[in-house]
């Protein structure tokens, strides 16, 4: 179910309203790692329902990272390509640069496609060549991530996130607060491979980290602040640092406000920042570990009645992983 | 004993009807079922009735509470009992931040933990919180009373005016002009009566609390106005 927004009274515009600098204001996110394997064949439909939830804090772009299956020896790309895209051609040219066949989905303006992990350097090298127009937007050996401007039931539904299964996932709506409501500007941001990045708030010096992260030689595509928390943890961890401590660096590089979750291989992570701006919730019962915005996202997990419920404390970086 | 359910009476149904209730009405007792983290769960009542809630509820549940006594079985999200007029509000579960915020009376009971900003600029609200609070509790609070059983973390009392702080255990920081300030026996009753009314009366020894308070050298104090807290 999604309420229907009055966005001239709802949307928080910042400083002027001009839609072209940074941040997402109200949002949500949701996170959802199951314990129990059973669970795995409705992950897509619970993190779905939870995204649903959430559309009335973020009506304009939904995207969620969903965790499934390795192919050993291969790497899985998401392709994101304009709407009408020519998805079947561009198989075929990739599948002359990899020299064999590629198990792919198409799901809507995305392609997960699966390439052995010998070629994945030819396979980008040919995609920036023949397809400048399609991009990576998630790549790793179980990740793969989904992101479109429109309502986020729509946007799940689009992308058909209900009949996916996993280990785990996290989400976002987008409520676009300083940035344009663009795809680009849409969430999860990918952090490196089997990684990504939800962002919930407002950084204030972005601008001056964006430009800090380009002489490290990161490059950007849009004017979001999300974003540039997606680089500075890409260029913390390339340094070498984990990334429970590069969350625990960018506690004194990133100002603003902000509750951070991000996917890995084998979990997620949440931190709040130390002012705990944004609202968090977390819930775990035997089965599963479920993060949300607000309790209002939980109520359809299974168990939820029984689980044990808290908030979060603020610059604490909390994991959840499988062992 | 009335009782609606959520899942099938609109939340400003509910409230509605608790908002048409008279003051000396027949209907005194009142079960919501299945809130599910909506905000706003009996918001502004005006009658001395008891609500009971059964399970977590989101923002604001029994802001502006006058008379009311509500119960919730469960947490509560952002600004429970905001503004509080008169009556009870309490809490089993935890409460996340600014729980009684502005309130101007009344007393909010928390059986476990508060979050951030609890009690902030509050304003005559009594809050017990059985378990600990978080980051700028009391923040700019101008009266009343927050007890504490276990600890509060950093700026406790920022900019206080002359509400009196209660904390058990330990305080992480104090906030600006703020400063700790000694037990006396009109303090050791003030906080015995709030214990009573928060239901642990008896279990907790009162010697162990310290009292914190307004150093009054932010704000301008004068001690001709000192009723007027």
């Amino acid at each position: 179910m999604c309420l229907r927004i009055d966005r001239r009274v709802k949307r928080c515009e910042a400083g002027d309203g001009k839609a072209d600098t940074g941040a997402s204001c109200m949002c949500g996110i949701v996170g959802l790692f199951l314990k129990d394997p059973r669970l795995e064949p409705e992950l897509g439909m619970l993190v779905a329902g939870m995204l649903g939830t959430l559309c009335d804090r973020g009506p304009d772009s939904a995207g969620f990272a969903v965790y499934g299956r390795e192919t050993p020896g291969a790497i899985k790309l998401t392709l994101r390509a304009p709407l009408g895209h020519d998805f079947d051609c561009l198989t075929e040219q990739l599948e002359t640069a990899a020299g064999a066949s590629l198990p792919r989905v198409v799901r809507d303006t995305h392609m997960v496609v699966t390439v052995p992990l010998a070629r994945e350097a030819a396979i980008r090298a040919t995609l920036v060549e023949v397809a400048p127009e399609v991009s990576v937007v998630g790549a790793g050996r179980r990740m793969e991530i989904f992101k479109e401007v429109g309502r986020p039931d729509l946007v799940a539904s689009r992308f058909g996130l209900p009949d996916m299964t996993g280990t785990h996932a996290i989400g976002h709506t987008r409520m676009a607060t300083e940035s344009a409501v663009t795809t680009n500007g849409a969430h999860p941001f990918t952090t490196g491979p089997d990684q990504c990045l939800v962002h919930n708030g407002s950084l204030s010096n972005h601008n001056a980290v964006r430009r800090e992260l380009a002489r490290h030689g990161l490059a950007f595509q849009t004017e979001n602040d999300s974003e540039v928390a997606a680089g500075y943890l890409t260029l913390k961890m390339r340094e070498g640092l984990s990334l429970d401590r590069a969350l625990q660096a960018s506690l004194a590089t990133l100002d603003g406000f902000y509750t951070f979750v991000v996917g890995t291989e084998s979990g997620f992570g949440v931190l709040r920042d130390p002012i705990a701006c944004k609202p968090a919730v977390m819930a775990e019962t035997e089965k599963w570990v479920a993060f949300g915005t607000e309790y209002r996202a939980l109520v359809d997990l299974p168990g939820i009645d029984a689980a044990r419920v808290w908030e979060p404390e603020p610059a604490t970086v909390y994991f959840r992983e499988r062992q | 004993m009335p009782t609606i359910d959520l899942a099938h009476t609109s939340l400003r149904e509910l409230n509605a009807t608790l908002h048409r209730l008279k003051f000396d009405g027949n209907e005194t007792h009142w079960r919501v079922l299945n809130p599910r983290g909506q905000h706003a769960v009996a918001v502004g009542i005006d009658a001395p009735i008891l609500v009971e809630i059964e399970g977590h509820v989101g923002y604001y549940c029994a802001g502006m509470n006058q008379c009311a006594t509500v119960v919730v079985h469960g947490n509560a999200g952002p600004g429970v009992a905001e503004n509080m007029m008169s009556g009870q509000v309490h809490v089993k579960g935890d409460v996340s931040q600014a729980a009684g915020a502005t309130g101007r009376g009344g007393l909010l009971v928390v059986d476990g933990n508060a979050a951030a900003r609890c009690g902030i600029s509050m304003k005559g609200i009594d809050i017990v919180v059985k378990g600990s609070v978080g980051h700028l509790s009391a923040f700019m609070a101008q009266a009343g009373c927050l007890v504490v059983l276990g600890d509060a973390g950093e700026a406790l009392g920022d900019s206080i005016y002359e509400a009196h702080l209660y904390v058990g255990g330990t305080v992480k920081s104090l906030g600006a002009d703020c400063v700790h300030k000694p037990l006396q026996d009109h303090h050791r009753a003030e906080l015995a009566r709030l214990l009573e009314a928060g239901g642990v009366k008896g279990e907790v020894d009162i010697n162990r609390f310290r009292r914190y308070g307004s150093a009054r050298r932010l704000y301008h104090f004068h001690i001709d106005n000192v009723g007027s807290y």
